[in-house]
């Protein structure tokens, strides 16, 4: 099968293409040429004039809730939401029940991929066995099922020794280590940050402190053996900060954020409204410039969803009893274009580097670039559609997105997964 | 003009919005000195009390005030009713509302019950406590006291004292008293001072007689011991040693300071009995007023929705 | 609420005014043989106003001070809800046992007679009079209650369509009463 995307402006950093009018010749599963004016019969041919052209999103923080929480989210679902936001491939997290924490849960996650994902799905696996913080998982093991990374999200080892221990083995066997920085004994069984609007509201606050003391140890840590470490959804400034002077120190971390954290603050929280409790919780307005000056300034890498659906039933109640989280996936590149692109944050090379080529980098995988032979994971995207987000428009088996009623731009009107059409359906 | 089917807090209300609750009120007090204590304002309109906490005196002057506007009166309390099955607020509520009542009053444990509930009923909502957030109707029968003994708001020096980070009363106090122009001082242990709370245009000290001196009014909180989450309250006696409103104390104040309390008092821990008992204590005339101030609100909030309805 | 626009003609300036309540005071006097044991209530807002005038009238005829109270009859009103404005609640000030008492209520214009209905329970609720008697400025017509008047100012035939405008020195300034045509 040949595909034959026209006239796009492609995007496409690995290759050092910003914004060029070219074609790009699909075959089979691969890019077989990138170039002006390609003139060959084809079996599909999408017309993008107008239109950008970029490698698929990379998002490496997806919680897809199967198996165990099938009634949150499965595998199917969150792909098929994945790939209407432009996301080909996706990191899972493994705080699913049971947790991906051995060899037998991973050939069992990976089943339901083959048999149901409509975009690539890469398995991260806990750091310690069912997510409890005693022992570690077998890393070697999980590596030879193909685990790329391995993550305690949703928590954080609390024991430096293990967490150090974790550090050392993943360097042994070239797996990344994902952090979720929090120390609980700081976030104080918290709702939403710590300040002014949880005191208006009568909410306990989580410290920042409870996230950036937790960058901190861990960095730290990873310094001391000198393994890579990628720090997971950073939220405010000091953890910002940290970063950049590991970085300056030649210290081998990365981080994320999340399309919340540099547009929603803790000030949109004053009515309650559950879809926006999430940890971390949303800042304050210094926080999201720091994270919006992250991201320019290259001590931020990445931005993924942190995509974590939850059942309406758990989220229409009362704010101190819903649980935390935000869907992302079907809004956070319309979300990035529209705060950060649109308002001059990041070019759109910059954009493409932070959901797609950094990512894959990071995560090792072959993506991520538009280059000849390369997997053809492919979007084309309408940078200037409106679109409001709505309950009604949103395919995640999950609702609870923090940017409903939100207009936003941009618009993804293919997507193309290891060659094949996957979206539109 | 009141036009708001519930009353949620005071940190929605404009000055206006409060005065004229105020006002109102004022006409109820007349209603309870009367031999016949009832006007058929609500006739045939049911008022329900959902509490989530026990709670005595505030569903029992929330009720007075019903029945003296000739309401029906239905009290759920979580110990009687299904919402110990696990039933969600929001069942609930829709379950009440099936009932044809009029209004629910409801006090909970969680901040933000309140504004919950009355986004999913139509009928009106009175918030009688919701965590630590607001406990509307206690600040405005505190204010109306305040009013009645000192004739306006407006420059008035009140500071309240004790637990201000978990009560609620001391934020609607703050919200209702800043807008009509007090000016507030909130005194505590520091680890009881809540983040950021000068943002609502209060002073703060961590010492009572700095709160006592030059202040027209001090309302005294009540100490939660029993809710003590993570060591951060105070043992009794040192809390009464350091914080304890005694007549020591008192006599660096105002001679005519007046003494609030929203009850129930522990005598001994944050107050003095004989301050509590004494010639400069309102605590029992708040209670008085508290009927008259609910009336008024269960009044307003009644109308309003009738005639939104219309 | 808006007042209506002072196009309508003249039933009453201050002159005659001033003798219809001379006169509605003697007819009180006459009819319940003197000044003893009798009470005024003014209905909020207007009738407060006569109430007051008339006690003057009373105490200049007979000497004798007489109590005056001033009732608020919102809480008992039968269009609570209906109403298109919103009628504020204002304070029944009676500082008198009005048991065993001869009560003159006092308003302003009668009309469907649902204001003195309202009335009559509020002062009952206040305690039991010996009898209660009406005494009103305009008795306009229209009743939809039954229910009359004891005492009247002036009785004026109108239409649906007509208001009654009664003014006063107290609230308005002036002493006159027009009927004025309502906007469509």
């Amino acid at each position: 099968m040949k595909i034959l995307i026209k006239n796009g402006l492609v995007v496409d950093p690995a290759n050092g293409i910003s914004g060029e009018i070219l074609d790009i010749l699909v075959q089979g599963t691969k890019i077989s040429r990138v170039a002006k004016n390609i003139k060959t019969g084809a079996e599909k041919v999408i017309d993008a004039s107008g239109k950008i052209v970029m490698p698929g999103l990379v998002d490496m923080h997806v919680h897809l809730r199967e198996p165990g929480r099938e009634d949150k989210e499965t595998v199917e679902s969150g792909t098929t939401a994945a790939i209407k936001g432009g996301v080909t491939s996706l990191l899972a997290m493994p705080n699913t029940n049971p947790a991906i924490d051995s060899a037998g849960n991973v050939r069992l996650l990976k089943n339901i991929i083959n048999k149901t994902a409509e975009a690539n799905v890469f398995i991260c696996a806990a750091i310690t066995r069912g997510r409890l913080g005693k022992e570690i998982t077998d890393i070697a093991k999980l590596k030879k099922e193909g685990v790329i990374a391995i993550s305690e999200d949703g928590s954080s080892v609390d024991c430096e020794a293990l967490m150090l221990d974790a550090l050392q083995k993943a360097r042994e066997e070239k797996i990344l280590v994902i952090s979720h920085c929090e120390d609980k004994t700081l976030s104080n069984n918290g709702m939403i940050n710590l300040g002014f609007v949880s005191t208006r509201l009568g909410l306990r606050g989580i410290s920042r402190e409870s996230e950036y003391k937790r960058v901190d140890r861990d960095i730290s840590l990873a310094e001391k053996i000198k393994s890579p470490l990628h720090i997971a959804h950073l939220s405010c400034k000091e953890s910002v900060e940290i970063i950049a002077k590991a970085k300056k120190r030649g210290i081998k971390v990365s981080c994320e954020t999340a399309p919340h954290y540099f547009v929603l603050s803790e000030e949109d929280l004053l009515g309650y409204d559950t879809n926006l409790k999430i940890n971390p919780p949303l800042r304050g307005k210094g926080d999201i410039s720091a994270i919006k000056k992250g991201l320019k300034d290259g001590t931020i890498d990445v931005i993924a969803s942190d995509h974590a659906p939850h059942t309406e039933n758990e989220k229409d109640v009362e704010f101190d009893h819903a649980e935390f989280g935000t869907i992302g996936l079907e809004t956070e590149l319309a979300v990035a274009i529209t705060e950060l692109v649109k308002k001059g944050f990041l070019d759109w090379q910059g954009l493409v580097e932070k959901m797609s080529l950094n990512p894959a980098k990071i995560l090792g995988i072959n993506r991520g670039t538009l280059g000849t032979g390369a997997e053809a994971d492919i979007i084309v995207v309408d940078p200037d559609k409106e679109w409001v987000v709505t309950k009604e428009n949103l395919v995640s088996k999950s609702r609870n997105s923090a940017f409903l009623d939100r207009r936003l731009n941009g618009v993804v009107c293919y997507t193309l997964c290891s060659g094949e059409a996957v979206y539109p359906p | 003009m009141w036009v708001k089917k519930d009353l949620l807090g005071l940190d929605d209300l404009t000055k206006e919005e409060i005065e004229f609750i105020l006002a109102t009120a004022e006409s109820f007090k007349e209603v309870s000195s009367r031999s016949i204590k009832k006007v058929p304002a609500l006739r045939g309109k049911t008022v329900v009390n959902l509490f989530y906490e026990p709670s005595t005196r505030t569903r029992v002057s929330f009720e007075v005030a019903a029945k003296r506007l000739s309401a029906d009166v239905i009290n759920i309390s979580t110990e009687t009713s299904s919402v110990r099955k696990g039933e969600t607020l929001i069942d609930t509520g829709r379950n009440i509302q099936a009932l044809n009542t009029d209004i629910i009053v409801i006090r909970h444990n969680c901040s933000g019950a309140a504004l919950m509930l009355a986004r999913h009923v139509d009928i009106c909502v009175v918030n009688a406590g919701d965590g630590w957030h607001e406990h509307p109707t206690q600040a405005l029968l505190d204010i109306f006291t305040l009013k009645e003994k000192f004739g306006k708001i407006d420059g008035l020096k009140v500071s309240i004292v004790g637990d201000i980070a978990h009560s609620r009363v001391a934020r609607s106090n703050i919200w209702g008293l800043t807008k009509l122009g007090a000016k507030v001082t909130v005194c505590a242990p520091e680890m009881l001072i809540p983040v950021g709370i000068e943002q609502m245009n209060v002073r703060v000290t961590n010492d009572i007689n700095d709160a006592l001196k030059d202040a027209d009014a001090v309302n005294v909180l009540r100490m939660q011991f029993e809710r003590d989450a993570g060591g951060a309250f105070p043992k009794q006696l040192e809390y009464f040693k350091n914080f304890g409103i005694t007549k020591e104390r008192l006599k660096n104040a105002k001679k005519d300071i007046m003494i609030m309390h929203p009850g129930p008092l522990n005598r001994g821990v944050e107050i003095a009995s004989d301050v509590a008992d004494g010639d400069n204590s309102v605590i029992l005339e708040q209670v008085t007023n508290g009927i008259a101030v609910r009336m008024a609100v269960l009044f307003l909030v009644a109308q309003a929705r009738d005639k939104n309805s219309n | 609420m808006a007042q209506p626009k002072a196009v309508g003609f003249f039933v009453l300036d201050k002159e005659t005014l001033a003798r219809a309540l001379t006169r509605m005071a003697h007819e009180i006097l006459e009819k319940n043989k003197g000044a003893g044991d009798l009470c005024i209530v003014g209905i909020r807002k207007r009738g407060v106003y006569i109430a007051a005038r008339l006690a003057g009238y009373i105490k200049k005829i007979e000497g004798a001070e007489i109590p005056v109270g001033t009732l608020d009859v919102t809480l008992y009103r039968d269009d609570l809800g209906l109403a298109e404005f919103q009628p504020a609640v204002h304070k029944t000030e009676i500082n008198f046992d009005i048991t065993d008492k001869n009560i003159i209520l006092v308003d302003d214009v009668l009309f469907t007679g649902r204001t003195i209905r309202a009335a009559l329970d509020a002062l009952i609720d206040l305690g039991r009079p010996k009898t209660i008697q009406l005494a009103v400025l305009i008795d306009r017509g229209h009743r939809e209650l039954p229910i009359r008047p004891d005492y009247v100012g002036k009785n004026i035939p109108t239409s649906q369509k007509q208001s009654v405008a009664v003014r006063l020195e107290e609230s308005d300034g002036v002493d006159e009463v027009l009927i004025v045509e309502k906007a469509e």
